[in-house]
């Protein structure tokens, strides 16, 4: 069994309570009450207001406004609507949804009823990634013990509201993360991402309307419902409220979860929380929130952790993945794994993606071998700037900004490699 | 036919439950090769009945996904994750010693057909790493010994 994060708060207090992922063990903490609020006392809109308000933004990558979101979902149209609970997560350096899925699930499904509520959903499907095969027994057992219990299904909780809830298995692939790939995969198809317009608010899942959330996204709504919109708003910053689960990994003493105010400074969470890198040698760079997102050198890690700071670093927060590296580290080799994952994950669909993404890949390791010219480094950033902006989804962008990333502040590691025609670091990790 | 009237069934529940027939399409896939190891020409052209689709269609589904085969398979599958945090820990040199361990290059299966050995693109689990997935399951924290153990442990 994971272990609960190192640092938690109210979305993971009590996943080290052994019944927390049962029904009972997750009402005995005051759970579906939120629920039961939004049901009996609210109306759509006013739940809608109140997440408005709380500012959530989406945890999934984007950060796009979650209460905007629902509210796209168009009012007067008889068709069915359905929410999809994105629980594809794949993006390297990500893996906080997964204790999600497995320690929370009832909070997990105690948001989608929520959401439900607010957009008038009929039914919703959770989309799990194929290899999360332990989380999905959780989570198809909590859904399970939810129709049970009357909180899905008819009737719920007497209201005469009706939702149903369905948990798909994806089958490896990560462009299933993006929500018009993952729609297509819903519908049994390959996973290649749909071209907008029209949004999936208009035609999503089945050709109905329909809104994709995150995992924790939907896990942060009966907190927000119970306690307040004010209540969330005293967590992290003005513009990026509430806390997450920031997943650290890579060369830490303490790599695993940490649940953290938004706008936490990036050192406190790699020195403070979790507890440097190991040995007493020094950071030289870190990814800040998942692989797609540019690296920040060692001098810029005072950054705190929400999207208003981290832009003005040329960077994201994405899924709040950390990635640390030490002053072994060779940043060319960083740049061989980064870009023969994109290559391998491209789905083919776009010339600029399926071509760029090799052709990064094919540059990157000439270099890395000792092969490649200084002209390579300049031809690596231009294919990198011609792939973003170009496509039908992010995934080019996603794979050409970590790319750029290394290159701004890393270049010197690319021209040692072609001046010395060999890897100058022979102390980094193995390729 | 080739798929099981039990098979079968589950397709037919698993088709209930979607507004479209097609949207059980990943769902019978899944129930398939639990039944038969992988997607057979034979299998495909069954699946293609019962979703009123072509059996290409099927295929490009089948072929689309890592976790979908069109060939036989080893009795095992083991994929040590080789994404950046747990290369950063060591995962690629895990991989060698199981590699030399069972005397197979990667991607490659053992010649008795006992344990295929491959490398994945990040499985979430990287503040465990290294890790490798053995079938459904995660083994993370780990070190060569206690790999190799794990893989020694695996029945024909």
């Amino acid at each position: 069994m994971l272990e609960s994060p190192y640092v938690t708060q109210y979305l993971t207090e009590h996943f080290a309570e052994a019944d927390y992922p049962t029904l009972e063990g997750y009402e005995r903490f005051g759970g579906y009450a939120a629920a039961r609020k939004a049901l009996t006392e609210m109306t759509p809109d006013d739940v809608i207001e109140v997440v408005k308000t709380a500012g959530l933004q989406g945890r999934g990558g984007a950060g796009f406004p979650a209460g905007m979101k629902w509210s796209f979902m168009p009012k007067e149209d008889d068709r069915p609507k359905y929410l999809i609970c994105n629980a594809d997560e794949s993006e390297p350096g990500s893996f906080k949804d997964r204790i999600m899925l497995e320690r929370g699930a009832h909070q997990m499904l105690e948001g989608i009823l929520i959401a439900a509520w607010a957009t008038g959903a009929t039914a919703t499907f959770i989309y799990i990634r194929g290899e999360y095969a332990f989380p999905a027994t959780q989570v198809e057992r909590a859904v399970a013990e939810a129709y049970a219990k009357g909180y899905l299904g008819d009737n719920i909780m007497g209201t005469g509201f009706h939702h149903d809830v369905r948990v798909t298995r994806g089958a490896g692939a990560y462009i299933c993360g993006e929500e018009t790939g993952l729609l297509e995969s819903l519908e049994g198809k390959k996973g290649q991402p749909r071209k907008k317009p029209p949004f999936p608010a208009q035609y999503g899942a089945f050709g109905m309307p329909t809104t994709v959330n995150n995992v924790e996204t939907f896990s942060h709504v009966p907190h927000i419902i119970a306690k307040g919109a004010n209540w969330f708003r005293g967590f992290g910053t003005e513009k990026s409220p509430g806390t997450t689960i920031f997943g650290v990994s890579g060369h830490v003493v303490r790599p695993g979860l940490y649940e953290l105010p938004l706008g936490t400074p990036l050192s406190e969470i790699v020195f403070e929380h979790a507890g440097g890198v190991p040995g007493g040698r020094k950071v030289k760079g870190v990814i800040p929130g998942g692989m797609s997102m540019p690296i920040l050198p060692a001098g810029q890690l005072d950054v705190p952790m929400a999207n208003e700071f981290l832009r003005e670093q040329k960077t994201m927060l994405g899924t709040g993945g950390v990635m640390v590296m030490d002053e072994t580290t060779c940043m060319v080799r960083a740049a061989s794994v980064i870009s023969y994952f994109f290559r391998d994950e491209s789905c083919g669909q776009c010339t600029q993606c399926r071509e760029g993404t090799g052709w990064m890949n094919k540059i990157v390791d000439r270099i890395e071998r000792g092969a490649g010219e200084e002209e390579d480094i300049d031809v690596l950033g231009d294919v990198a700037g011609k792939m973003e902006a170009k496509t039908i989804c992010a995934f080019a962008d996603a794979a050409a900004w970590p790319i750029q990333g290394l290159l701004r502040h890393f270049r010197d590691d690319f021209v040692e490699h072609v001046r010395q025609r060999k890897c100058p670091f022979p102390g980094s990790f193995e390729l | 036919m080739v798929i099981s009237d039990e098979t079968r069934s589950q397709i037919d529940e698993a088709i209930s439950k979607y507004p479209k027939k097609r949207g059980a399409l990943l769902p019978a896939i899944h129930l398939v090769q639990a039944d038969h190891g992988h997607v057979s020409k034979e299998c495909a052209v069954e699946l293609a009945e019962i979703f009123e689709i072509r059996p290409i269609e099927v295929m490009e589904v089948v072929t689309f996904y890592n976790m979908f085969f069109d060939s036989p398979q080893a009795k095992h599958h083991v994929y040590v994750c080789t994404n950046l945090p747990c290369s950063l820990r060591g995962s690629r040199g895990l991989l060698s010693q199981l590699e030399s361990h069972l005397g197979v290059t990667a991607p490659g299966e053992t010649p008795d057909g006992r344990i295929f050995l491959g490398h994945e693109e990040c499985l979430g689990a990287c503040g465990y790493a290294p890790m490798m997935r053995v079938d459904d399951e995660y083994h993370e924290d780990l070190d060569v010994e206690k790999a190799k153990q794990i893989l020694d442990s695996l029945g024909k």
